[in-house]
């Protein structure tokens, strides 16, 4: 982006207003809704560079730099009704989805290091492609990509194409001539920026940004891939880890001392 | 040591780039890159679960192993594992694991047998070992010594096992929980070949056009090969057919081009359809290959009246017969069944498939109780015995699911029949339990061989029978080591002299001191301890209590009566429970070790850790024990004993003369001997250097061994002594293995191993060095070399007429084997087949995998998977608990009526894993009477609400 567009007057007047409650809300205004808040902060994604949820609603002091700095309207500050922690910055990618700007404005006007520049960082440069904002999930079923329609919305959308999003090619047996061009979502390469649920063509989006934290599993670090050189460095600090289940919650002996009826 | 970021890259690129092809690296850059991934060493070894023999590599990190890795220079899995193997690095560390010798005590610690179970010495262990044992020889000699042994024995352990007891104990009565496994397909080998275990190997899955899998889920239970397989036919779907033929739908049904699902044990009459397409289409359509039958094939054939490997009728356990009609420690509900080992009718079912061998519908048929005894006939005698098995009748017996047309059963075996004789179609017929456990599971073994060999495809690239094992060295321990009553390493018998000789010499044993007598198989084991015979048994690496059918009647003996059974494991599984003595077993990558998998492929590894507590290996057991009997305490005569109907002689002047002494004990003859210690501990040999070796060492834990003393080790290199001594037997014998060291330096090699270079099919001259040798100066293509049984009188499918025996040399067989009905079918009371087997997630009877803590959630318990219809009609629910009861016993389990396994309305199938849902009390010990393996497959059942 060469040059910041003004901040529109409807907007501003949201945004002040958001500010303003988010700064009550420090004074102990409308706690009822917290609660609530909170479970829906899990599902919220968050500028670039944001650090964990619970430490970002500690540390974000709610004061909208980031959203002002933002040049595509993408980042919100969360007011009264939206049920969601108030003042702070959000995303709804399905109407504004992150840009990715390559200078990632919001992230250093940051005062508090909620938003963690060195998180986006890469070499001490500014990298917007480290960023985790979120990942997409496809639900296969409503993918119409996934019934043969020649679709990939997504992908063609997507910043990373290639990367963050392939394609995967089978045979369409049905028409016997065709082939199916299925999306794939590869999270390490995939920011969450939500260019692909913007795009995405199906009345609901098929294809969603969740928070990582939600939409990601973990493997576990008892196994890695014999194929895969870097993957030891995942598991590095993997130590060998006592188990215990239903059938080993007893000691042994109490096991065996305490079987009852075999036969 | 300070390693810069490109040396470490490049030493340990280098370091995996050699392991990838399988060679040694030189010990400093290998130490370089070890010391650079974090502390961790990485070094192969095998999977501990399945047939399939996966290869991984362990990272070991301050004496634990913390991760694994699939190998991705393994052949077999190219780096890949399912999720048993994925969780290797876990199944060593359950919280209970059992560190210390246990004894049922009194309040005074004296031994009760129906004390509890109190902490003992190994020394004080070892001395109730020796007075038991020594007690139970005293009461019936050799044959009151049993061993429950294992096909997850490692090599080394299987052979010292099966040293001591054959060699010093001069007892037979040692035989592995892989009778339960692949006895029928073995008896299939000898029958057909001559020689034990399969032609081809896994190569074929790539080069086959067709998979045809015979009553096996590989979907579950090779899910490797499966998912070779299935690249197989995504890679060509339209040439590439899967076919499933089953008793119930289950995964492997998903990628099948067709599926069938029969009644149980009538896949014989769909053999015999097959064979008899072949054979009466063949006129018209030129399909026998006659040059490949006239060079290499004779046909055979035996006596159909076997039983079904029950009770007989003069075990002690069977008497009195009383007026009730139950007899002995057998109610009369059981012997309903029992009866029909002695006689049965002959039912509708069977009576046309009987007919050809003299029997018809309404005929009592007398049972012999089981021969392995057979003879040469006529190819048209073979056609004569296929004519009753045309398409209406086959159809009629074999259709399985109620809710299917006959019709549409009908397209399925035509369909069945002519993928097989496609010529140039290429054809692999895979097979597990299904065929195997199964009262008549060696003649079903034979029926594929006929079908593969008439169409010549067999032991050929993408074509041939192709038996799959279940347990990871149930080929490459109990079957090639010969951990089994009757057998003797590579391939050699206990009952043949000349056999026993080749034995006794490489054991350094006095002539005669083998017993010549093996008939106590496992289930015989069980009831002779049920009859009172065997006094003293030991369970090893196996859960025989819990794995073993009509399981209340083995645990009731166990613990009633004047008996003393000692459990060596890694878990207190039911085995241990039922046990007066347990022992800690050190577990698989505590102990350096070796299998051998389902292709003939062998693989070692080393000690990657030391063992939890004081738990020491199998091996060690068995060599301490040796320590404690001597010439004289052995060696003399024996009176007749239970299956042995002469005496064993006095060998022990013999033994003098050989240099041994009254007092030298079997320690210093089996173990302990020259030719053993010349196999040095060395830490300058690359293969040794940096590992452990508890047993060659001792190690730092310093366990109070088998005397008292701080054990220190035997000084010598105790597994490549075993190993070495044991390959002996086979090589220049078509059963070569390499040299110990080389599988150190490779993947696994598939044997024999002639000049270094592994055989992938054997009997073809083309592939494989004994055929060719065999074929010399002829143009023949094979060679079917195996030595047993090749001579044979000559007779008809009812009589043998001439008793003079024909050579056959190199030819194999093609045998005329009837469809039977099994001993017990559902009627109006138990009115349900069951069947049991296992899931993916879970290894046989669960005492590693239900304390994985991701596998207890993802399969947290044994269900009774049964069809919607069935459970709305006997008023049960889904999820809710049921009663499934035999007529020895009865289980609760949850009913579901959705997922991955779906019976046809009549059938249920409840896994065995779950020691808390014990299946294996309501399954019926009936066995092949040929094989002795148990029909886990069918029996009858009724189910209702709890």
């Amino acid at each position: 982006m060469s040059k910041r567009e003004p901040i529109s007057d409807r907007r501003k007047f949201i945004f002040n207003m958001a500010r303003g409650v988010g700064i009550a809300t420090l004074g102990g205004f409308v706690w009822s809704a917290y609660i609530d808040e909170a479970k829906a902060s899990q599902l919220l994604l968050r500028p670039p560079g944001a650090i964990k949820e619970d430490d970002f609603l500690k540390t974000c002091i709610k004061c909208g730099m980031c959203v002002e700095a933002c040049p595509f309207d993408t980042l919100l500050l969360a007011k009264p009704g939206d049920h969601k922690p108030l003042g702070t910055p959000y995303f709804t990618p399905r109407d504004v989805p992150c840009h990715m700007c390559t200078d990632i404005p919001c992230v250093p006007v940051c005062p508090t290091g909620a938003l963690d520049q060195k998180s986006v960082e890469t070499e001490n440069k500014l990298d917007i492609n480290s960023a985790e904002m979120g990942l997409a999930v496809i639900d296969k079923d409503s993918c119409i990509a996934f019934w043969g329609i020649q679709c990939d919305a997504c992908y063609r959308a997507c910043p990373l194409l290639g990367k963050a999003i392939t394609i995967e090619y089978a045979k369409n047996e049905r028409t016997g001539k065709h082939a199916f061009l299925k999306p794939v979502v590869h999270s390490d390469p995939c920011t969450g920026c939500g260019m692909c649920e913007h795009a995405c063509v199906t009345q609901k989006a098929a294809i969603q940004v969740f928070p990582r934290e939600v939409a990601m599993g973990k493997a576990g670090d008892y196994y890695i891939k014999g194929w895969d050189k870097k993957d030891d460095k995942r598991v590095k600090d993997a130590k060998a880890i006592k188990t215990r289940t239903e059938i080993s919650k007893k000691s042994a002996i109490d096991t065996l001392n305490d079987s009852g009826d075999l036969y | 040591m300070s390693l810069s970021r490109r040396e470490f890259l490049k030493s340990s690129a280098a370091a995996s780039a050699a392991a990838a092809m399988g060679m040694a690296v030189p010990a400093e850059l290998e130490a370089k890159a070890t010391e650079a991934e974090h502390g961790w060493r990485w070094d192969k070894a095998a999977c501990r679960f399945c047939g399939t023999g996966c290869g991984i590599m362990m990272a070991t990190k301050d004496g634990k192993i913390v991760a694994v890795k699939g190998d991705p220079a393994a052949p077999v899995n190219r780096g890949l594992n399912c999720i048993k193997g994925y969780f290797n690095a876990k199944i060593m560390y359950g919280a209970d694991r059992l560190t210390q010798p246990l004894l049922r005590v009194d309040n005074q610690g004296n031994f009760d047998k129906k004390g509890s179970f109190a902490p003992v010495s190994w020394e004080r262990a070892f001395d109730e070992m020796e007075f038991h044992i020594r007690k139970a020889l005293k009461h019936a000699g050799p044959e009151s010594v049993g061993i429950f042994a294992s096909g997850q024995y490692t090599i080394m352990e299987g052979y010292a096992a099966q040293k001591m007891m054959k060699a010093g104990f001069r007892s037979n009565a040692i035989d592995p929980n892989a009778r339960h496994c692949m006895a029928s397909a073995v008896v299939g080998f000898y029958q057909t070949f001559g020689i034990d275990e399969p032609s081809g190997c896994y190569d074929d899955i790539e080069l086959t056009d067709t998979v045809i899998s015979w009553g096996s889920n590989m979907a579950e239970m090779h899910p490797i090969l499966w998912s070779r397989v299935t690249d197989r036919k995504l890679t060509d779907p339209k040439k590439v057919k899967i076919i499933s033929i089953q008793t119930y739908t289950h995964r492997t049904s998903d990628l099948a081009d067709t599926e069938i699902i029969f009644t149980p044990n009538t896949d014989l009459a769909m053999w015999n359809y097959v064979a008899r397409e072949i054979v009466m289409r063949d006129a018209k359509e030129n399909i026998i290959d006659w040059d490949f039958i006239k060079k290499h094939i004779v046909f055979a054939v035996g006596p159909v009246n076997l039983g079904y490997g029950l009770r007989r009728a003069s075990d002690k356990s069977l008497n009195p017969r009383r007026a009730d009609g139950s007899a002995g420690k057998y109610d009369a509900k059981e012997m309903e069944t029992i009866d029909k080992e002695m006689s049965k009718v002959v039912s509708q079912t069977e009576g046309p498939a009987l007919e050809p061998y003299g029997y018809k519908a309404g005929d009592t048929m007398k049972n012999s109780g089981g021969t392995l005894g057979h003879w040469e006939i006529s190819f048209a005698e073979y056609k004569k015995s296929l004519e009753p098995y045309t398409l209406d009748y086959v159809a009629k017996i074999c259709k399985g699911n109620p809710d299917e047309s006959l019709e549409s059963f009908k397209a399925k075996l035509q369909e069945l029949a002519d993928l097989y004789i496609e010529k140039d179609r290429k054809v692999v017929s895979f097979w597990t339990m299904g065929m195997n456990q199964h009262t008549r599971g060696s003649w079903d073994n034979t029926l594929a061989y006929n079908v593969h060999f008439m169409l010549n495809k067999q032991a050929r690239p993408g074509s041939g029978a192709f038996s799959l094992t279940g347990q990871p060295s149930a080929c490459g321990t109990a079957r090639e080591v010969g951990t089994f009553t009757h057998r003797l390493p590579a391939d050699l018998m206990v009952k043949v002299p000349a056999h026993r000789k080749i034995a006794e010499k490489k054991w350094m044993i006095p002539h005669g001191t083998l017993n010549g007598v093996g008939k106590q198989h496992i289930m015989q084991i069980h009831r002779d301890i049920e009859d009172g015979l065997i006094k003293f048994a030991w369970v090893n690496v196996c859960n025989a209590y819990q794995d073993s059918a009509s399981a209340s009647h083995w645990i009731k003996a166990a613990r009633e009566m004047d008996n003393f059974i000692v459990t060596s494991d890694g878990y207190p599984g039911i085995s241990a429970k039922v046990s007066d003595l347990i022992l800690p077993s050190a577990m698989i990558y505590e102990k350096w070790g070796g299998y051998g998998n389902a292709e003939r492929r062998t693989q070692l590894w080393r000690q990657q850790v030391l063992p939890v507590g004081d738990a020491m290996s199998d091996t060690w057991q068995w060599v301490e024990l040796s320590k404690r009997f001597t010439v004289d305490d052995l060696w003399g005569a024996y009176a007749p004993s239970g299956p042995r109907k002469t005496a064993l002689p006095d060998v022990r002047k013999a033994a003098y003369a050989m240099g041994y002494s009254g007092d030298t004990t079997m320690y210093e003859i089996l173990f302990a001997n020259k030719i053993a210690k010349s196999y040095k501990l060395d830490q300058a040999d690359p293969i040794q250097k940096g590992y452990d070796n508890s047993e060659g060492y001792g190690d730092s834990r310093n366990v109070v061994g088998s005397d008292g003393k701080v054990f220190k080790g035997y000084g010598f290199f105790i597994h490549k002594y075993l190993f070495e001594e044991y390959a002996a037997f086979g090589r220049g014998r078509g059963h070569d293995l390499a040299p110990f060291d080389m599988y150190h330096k490779v993947r696994g090699l598939k044997w024999p191993v002639v000049n270094g270079k592994e055989t992938p099919w054997r009997f073809n001259v083309n592939f494989d060095p004994y055929a060719a040798k065999a074929a010399k100066g002829t143009d023949n293509e094979f060679a079917f070399y195996g030595k047993i049984a090749k001579s044979l009188k000559q007779g008809d499918l009812t009589h043998v007429t001439d008793k003079k025996k024909k050579p056959l040399p190199n030819k194999a067989k093609i045998f005329a084997r009837p469809y039977m009905d099994p001993p017990e079918k559902p009627d109006a009371e138990y009115d349900t087949w069951l069947a049991t087997g296992r899931v993916l997630e879970h290894w046989h009877s669960g005492t590693m995998t239900m304390r994985v803590p991701e596998l207890y959630r993802a399969v947290p318990e044994a269900l009774c998977y049964m069809h919607p219809e069935d459970a709305k009609k006997k008023g049960l629910q889904q999820g809710k608990l049921a009663w499934v009861e035999s007529r020895r016993g009865r289980v609760k389990a949850r009913v579901e009526t959705r997922g991955r396994n779906r019976p046809p309305r009549g059938l249920v199938f409840v896994p065995w894993f779950d020691e808390r849902i014990f299946i294996n009390k309501v399954c019926l010990d009936a066995t092949c009477p040929m094989s002795k393996q148990t029909d886990y497959k069918k029996c009858a059942v009724k189910i209702y609400k709890v």
